[in-house]
């Protein structure tokens, strides 16, 4: 790893001025960047940590909404009371990824401004119909802000806030891992509520994307049945050592079909 | 050069750092505290798991700086000043739960944190399933496994000694 300034703003404002600078990057749990940078794959001049920023984090119920701040660690999310109450999906979702260690210092901000297509939250923000909250003031909806595999609608310097959720009737996810990596091969989260019902892909394709034939479907009737005899078009998902882009078409049915047992 | 503040095993340290200088780095090159051990480098072993703040944690995965005002715990941090061991060092010794110990300060470290987090303790396959972040290249898992099932019922004080193996 190459060295590099380090600063740790304690305000939003703060932060943002200092990530005017090309030159420097983010870093919240560090999970994935701190990797990143070891293999030289980056050579920031700063980091700029978001950790004692008080306005990334908090998790909160407002109104038909939850909100989790940027900065809300996965071990967090995995055992509060109120993501519990609202959207067990998620919580779930968060007790599943990484490990014990990654989920201790891993954030949801960073995660989901990271978009890798291998990531777990992607889809819950997609099949949840989130709001994605800026540090430039801006509200982007989850269907404009991921835009492939590492990339989203956020601006050079501009921060995610918070995360906001239409809380749902039901939602359920299930994934397949590589056995060896643990990272996804293959997920899907399902929902039905103030958003209709979505049903979003990830670790499948280069980026997270919606199944609308799912999606009507399961709109029509709810049931785990109701998708198992969807297919999936392989055209355009990944194939790689780990399994062809085919595997991965059958996975998404299969993981379909286990989301909605899952939310019941 | 920023400079870093901590406790680690209760007594406060001051040091001098890159902004690079990975924990382990700061724990084994500037304090000597080489019971923290590297196998990967890169998440994926927990060779290098100590407690940040009471939570287990990569230390090749955190930067010093980052662990700036906290309060580190490592391997060498768990026994009692008279040398007697911590229940779960004395339940990887008594249960043979490990080979060649590479892996062994590491597992330590997140077994202890895996059951403070389990009051009501844990079943084999809750041990199992929290030790996802902790590979073994030796032992095959199963002695660890018994170790920690035996180490809890001590950490929760249901039980006063711990359980021997049978051999
Ligand atoms: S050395 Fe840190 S996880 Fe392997
Ligand atoms: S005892 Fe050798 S790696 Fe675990």
């Amino acid at each position: 790893m190459y060295d590099f300034a380090y600063h740790k703003p304690s305000t939003l404002a703060e932060a943002v001025g200092i990530l005017a600078d090309p030159e420097a990057r983010p870093i919240s749990g560090g999970q994935t960047i701190l990797p990143a940078l070891k293999h030289r794959l980056d050579r920031p001049a700063a980091l700029v940590d978001l950790s004692g920023i008080a306005e990334l984090r908090g998790i909160r119920r407002e109104g038909d909404r939850l909100v989790i701040g940027a900065m809300s660690r996965h071990r967090e999310i995995q055992t509060s009371p109120v993501v519990g109450s609202a959207i067990p999906a998620l919580a779930r979702m968060a007790g599943m990824l990484g490990d014990t260690q990654v989920r201790n210092r891993g954030t949801m901000g960073g995660s989901l401004a990271n978009n890798d297509p291998a990531a777990d939250y992607p889809s819950a923000a997609l099949g949840l119909g989130a709001t994605l909250v800026t540090s430039g003031g801006r509200q982007i909806g989850a269907d404009e802000f991921f835009q492939g595999m590492f990339s989203t609608a956020l601006e050079p310097g501009e921060l995610l806030v918070s995360i906001e959720f239409p809380i749902p009737e039901k939602a359920g996810y299930a994934k397949m891992r590589n056995p060896a990596s643990r990272y996804v091969m293959t997920g899907v989260f399902v929902s039905r509520g103030p958003m209709g019902v979505r049903v979003a892909v990830n670790g499948a394709g280069p980026g997270v994307f919606r199944q609308p034939e799912m999606e009507a479907a399961l709109a029509a009737n709810w049931s785990p049945e109701t998708v198992a005899g969807i297919r999936q078009d392989p055209d355009g998902l990944n194939g790689d050592i780990h399994g062809s882009a085919e595997y991965r078409a059958h996975l998404v049915t299969v993981m379909a079909r286990r989301a909605v047992l899952d939310a019941g | 050069m920023p400079s870093v503040s901590l406790t680690v095993n209760g007594a406060p340290h001051t040091v001098d750092v890159e902004g690079r200088t990975l924990l382990v780095e700061l724990l084994r090159e500037k304090l000597r505290l080489t019971g923290t051990h590297v196998g990967c480098d890169t998440s994926q072993c927990g060779a290098c798991v100590v407690h940040v703040d009471g939570e287990s944690v990569k230390s090749c995965t955190i930067l010093a700086v980052q662990a700036d005002g906290s309060s580190v715990t490592t391997i060498e941090g768990l026994a009692a000043p008279d040398g007697t061991l911590h229940p779960m060092q004395e339940a990887f010794r008594e249960y043979h739960a490990l080979q060649c110990g590479f892996c062994t300060p590491g597992m330590v470290m997140s077994a202890i944190d895996l059951v403070k987090k389990h009051p009501d303790g844990l079943s084999e396959h809750e041990i199992r399933e929290g030790l996802e972040g902790n590979l073994c290249r030796c032992t095959g898992y199963h002695n660890i496994v018994r170790a920690i099932a035996a180490a809890q019922e001590v950490m929760h004080g249901r039980s006063a000694a711990l359980a021997p193996a049978e051999v």
